[in-house]
């Protein structure tokens, strides 16, 4: 039974007079509506390991045939608006030109989670193939009455059943048609094989490619409604500011100007972009800037590391404040080790950047019924934002809908709201469209960042080359993927929350990234120390055979070692798995000895995420995940001190172009007998540390600090090395 | 101020600010919201559009100076409901993710094939320098270019 409440999207009844008659088939998973509302507070994270696995998605089949899927999915450019309609295609067995998804929208599609996490392929995917096999058993069996005939005789293609011994067939709308069936999906339901699929596991082109390349499709920044006000908040000087005094006079007295002072919260609202971003520089604020000294981008590290995070604070972070995971005696095969290394590791603040920053545009109506408002903004927790606004504007969150245009990126930056409340709580106040876009430069400085961390590693390898003791203290990282894949007979793992100076939240593989680079970046040193090559150190201390399988592909396809080495060349390899994702990257880089350049020349990166649904959309995922990596890698860093962003700018603040790709060759390992996962995050886990292991070979040189390269080697390198 | 800018061939008479960029005149005034925000600061490349038969940042550009120099926007390239061949190229590498890069990206590719028609991956990469794909496309993006260069004769060229 689906009841309104924190999580409900539309109900079933809302639904069907919504689309009419057809075929409607409902997955709701039973926890579904139980999933708690998870809190968007400061500071914390969604906890990816533990969500419920609740997936609900409907399906829709007219009188005419089409076929119309309801997720609360939202498209990023991720390609799932695609790879989802094939897995339906297939699985209905009609043309994927009949398929199209309604996305991310909170009145018409079903309560999502959110798109994050890698879980729209492994969850949404399989269930909608289930939803879809569900539609496609019901079709025949309508089809088998309608004809008196036994359903096992009939067969489905191209959108009809056929029935082959009386060369007859009919089409999914007509069977449908003047009728209104509902079907829930039954757990039994059989899928299609995938060594057996057609549309599925394609490089089916991306749906709506036309609307992208021409410019007319409307991101929701490009939208515009009668009569819409253009606004712009004011911010403070510094990170926790708080406003002293406001004079609004001279703002208020230009025309059609509107200034809304609410707390903290002051804004301007103007006909045009133009005069509202006159009304704001006429503001006159005082602030009163946060107590205390905040640390800044040189202490950061040691902050980190000896300032835990408050209990309250910490539950809501990503795994929480965890207990260690402990296997064996660390200390004792510590002590025993003939070979033992000890390292710090770091890394940086650093910003998603989505090339469409945050924008929301809100619509505020009211009638009979009651006031209602609408937003629609780029968000990648539609649901999550709904009752956050339903909140700020103290309306119930069944009176409030969002929807999600499909948006230009997200990289895990855009699981809140901020936009939305701003733009809606201003559409309320002045009761027309308000549409908010933030700069970059805001961007830059009121969303969230990739969290800093710090990683201690202690490690003793046996006289065998056998990793036989691991310590491994992650301090605010996060603890994605911080168990080593490799099966280390004694081990001690440590999250440690820390109090973050700066907003963080979500990154594409969240720690995955840093937890690899300080694992692998050890298990490369500790392979030179035992002087056995890294590649075979790897094979040696790995049982995974996943795994094994992708490093050894990895460095096939890369020719390992290759020539490369020393006097400014070289090599490295990297291997991880998260997320039910395999990962190795090989990769070479170039020093230049005068300037300390690195320059990635070329990174093999071998993936295995199951069964492929689109080849082609999964290498763009892979190639881009490597070129973002780059970035972290060798240079993005958010530099702050005195609570004040100092490189707010793309100026400033560089992000990979044209001239840092790498040559990327991609192997893709396509294992039909296993589930498919997703591949937006894990790709990228693999190249800092591979790139760390090429710095090593080409200069002699260990960074431990990412980025690797921010000003050249050398400057990366003193601190590194501290 | 009332000024009169060209675009896509066709005369607008519009009432700017002088504090106004062309790409918000584009924008905000004229609907063609094809051409992109990233940054304000021309280092992104997403408002990239032809001035001439050169590639602008047009957050960069005061619209009054826009006055007298025909504007080529995304929305002005198709000819006769075809794609330009750096359009199709684009679709037929899938040279994006989220797209929103694009417009830039297809502008900036245009103007080099004009002055450069069989670019070398280099001259790509030069070119392009200030254009950002945050979802990392670059391959594909050089991929688009250099298949575009190769479907068009010298006279058919736009
Ligand atoms: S918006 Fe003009 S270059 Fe970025
Ligand atoms: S495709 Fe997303 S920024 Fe280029």
């Amino acid at each position: 039974m689906i009841t309104r409440d924190r999580t409900a999207g539309a109900s079933r009844r809302e639904f069907l007079k919504m689309v009419g008659g057809g075929l409607l088939v409902v997955l709701v998973t039973r926890d579904a509506f139980a999933a708690p509302a998870l809190g968007l507070t400061e500071g914390r994270r969604p906890d990816n390991q533990q969500l419920p696995e609740a997936v609900s998605a409907w399906l829709h089949i007219d009188e005419h045939g089409a076929v119309t899927v309801f997720t609360g999915k939202v498209e990023f450019g991720q390609g799932i608006r695609t790879s989802l309609a094939q897995e339906v295609a297939e699985e209905l067995r009609v043309p994927m030109s009949s398929v199209s998804l309604v996305m991310g929208d909170t009145m018409l599609t079903p309560f999502d989670m959110g798109t994050f996490g890698s879980r729209s392929t492994p969850q949404m995917g399989t269930q909608l193939r289930r939803v879809a096999a569900t539609a496609r058993e019901r079709l025949v069996a309508l089809a088998a009455d309608h004809w008196h005939t036994d359903a096992s005789s009939l067969t489905t293609a191209g959108g009809r059943v056929t029935d082959p011994h009386r060369r007859r067939s009919i089409g999914y709308g007509e069977l449908t048609a003047g009728r209104t069936i509902t079907e829930n999906v039954r757990d039994d339901v059989a899928l299609t094989p995938a060594a057996q699929w057609t549309v599925a596991g394609t490089s089916t082109p991306r749906v709506g490619a036309h609307d992208l390349v021409t410019g007319r499709h409307q991101y929701t920044s490009d939208m515009r409604v009668p009569d819409m006000r253009y606004a712009k908040v004011l911010r403070p000087p510094s990170i926790g500011a708080t406003l002293a005094s406001l004079d609004a006079g001279a703002a208020e007295s230009m025309p059609d100007v509107v200034v809304t002072h609410d707390g903290d919260f002051v804004a301007v609202t103007a006909p045009s972009a133009p005069a509202a971003a006159k009304a704001l520089g006429a503001l006159r604020a005082t602030w009163t800037p946060a107590p205390g000294a905040p640390p800044s981008s040189r202490d950061i590290y040691d902050y980190l590391r000896h300032t835990p995070a408050a209990a309250a604070s910490g539950g809501g972070r990503e795994g929480g404040p965890s207990e260690p995971f402990v296997r064996g005696d660390v200390a004792a095969a510590l002590a025993a080790a003939p070979h033992r290394l000890t390292h710090t590791y770091t890394v940086a603040y650093i910003a998603h950047v989505p090339l469409e920053p945050r924008a929301a545009l809100a619509q505020y109506t009211s009638d009979a019924g009651g006031d209602r408002i609408t937003v629609w903004t780029g968000t990648q927790r539609p649901f999550a934002v709904r009752d956050q606004v339903a909140e700020a504007v103290g309306m119930p969150n069944d009176r409030v809908r969002v929807i999600v245009p499909d948006t230009g990126s997200g990289y895990g930056g855009k699981h809140t709201g901020e936009a939305a409340v701003e733009a809606a709580r201003l559409a309320k106040q002045t009761r027309r469209p308000v549409k908010v876009v933030w700069t970059r430069e805001e961007e830059f400085r009121w969303a969230y960042f990739r969290p800093a961390g710090v990683i201690d590693v202690d490690a003793g390898v046996g006289a065998d080359g056998i990793i036989s003791a691991w310590t491994f203290d992650n301090y605010n990282s996060g603890p994605a993927a911080i168990r080593p894949p490799y099966p280390i007979a004694n081990q001690r793992v440590t999250f440690h929350p820390s109090d973050s100076p700066l907003r963080q939240g979500s990154y594409r593989a969240l720690a995955a990234t840093a937890n690899h680079f300080a694992r692998e970046s050890h298990v490369s040193e500790l392979a030179h120390m035992v002087d056995i090559d890294p590649v075979a150190f790897r094979l040696k201390n790995l049982d995974d055979p996943r795994l094994r399988d992708v490093v050894q592909k990895a460095a096939d396809r890369f020719g390992w070692p290759g020539t490369n080495h020393g006097s400014g060349r070289g090599v490295g390899i990297a291997c991880g798995f998260e997320k039910g994702g395999y990962v190795a990257t090989c990769a070479e880089v170039s020093v230049d000895k005068g300037s300390g350049d690195v320059r990635i020349v070329r990174a093999v990166t071998a993936f295995d995420c199951g069964a492929i649904v689109n080849p082609n959309g999964l290498r763009n995922q892979i190639a881009g995940a490597l070129v973002q990596g780059v970035g972290g890698a060798l240079f993005e860093a958010i530099e702050f001190d005195h609570a004040v962003v100092r490189n707010a700018h793309l100026a400033a603040y560089r992000v990979p172009r044209f001239s840092d790709v790498p040559a990327i060759d991609v192997v893709l390992v396509d294992r039909r007998d296993q589930p498919s996962m997703g591949a937006g995050e894990v790709p990228i886990m693999a190249l800092a540390p591979a790139v760390a292991a090429a710095i090593f070979d080409a200069t002699e040189m260990r960074v431990r600090a990412l980025p690797m390269a921010p000003d050249g080697l050398k400057v990366a390198a003193a601190a590194g090395s501290r | 101020m009332r000024i009169e800018i060209q675009v896509n061939g066709h005369r607008h008479t519009v009432d700017v600010d002088p504090s106004q960029t062309l790409l918000e005149v584009l924008r905000d005034e004229l609907g063609l919201t094809g051409t992109k925000y990233g940054c304000g600061e021309g280092r992104c490349g997403a408002c990239t559009v032809l001035m001439g038969s050169h590639a602008v940042a047009s957050c960069t550009i005061p619209a009054q100076s826009a006055v007298g120099a025909p504007i080529t926007t995304i929305e002005g390239l198709e000819h006769d409901g075809h794609l330009h061949p750096v359009q199709d190229a684009f679709i037929a590498e899938e040279a994006f993710q989220c797209a929103y890069c694009t417009s830039g990206m297809i502008m900036a590719s245009v103007a080099l094939l004009r002055a450069t028609p069989e670019p070398t991956a280099d001259d790509i990469a030069r070119a392009l320098e200030t254009n950002v794909c945050r979802c990392g496309t670059y391959p594909r993006i050089v991929a688009a270019v250099r298949r575009a260069a190769a479907s068009v004769s010298g006279d058919q060229r736009p």
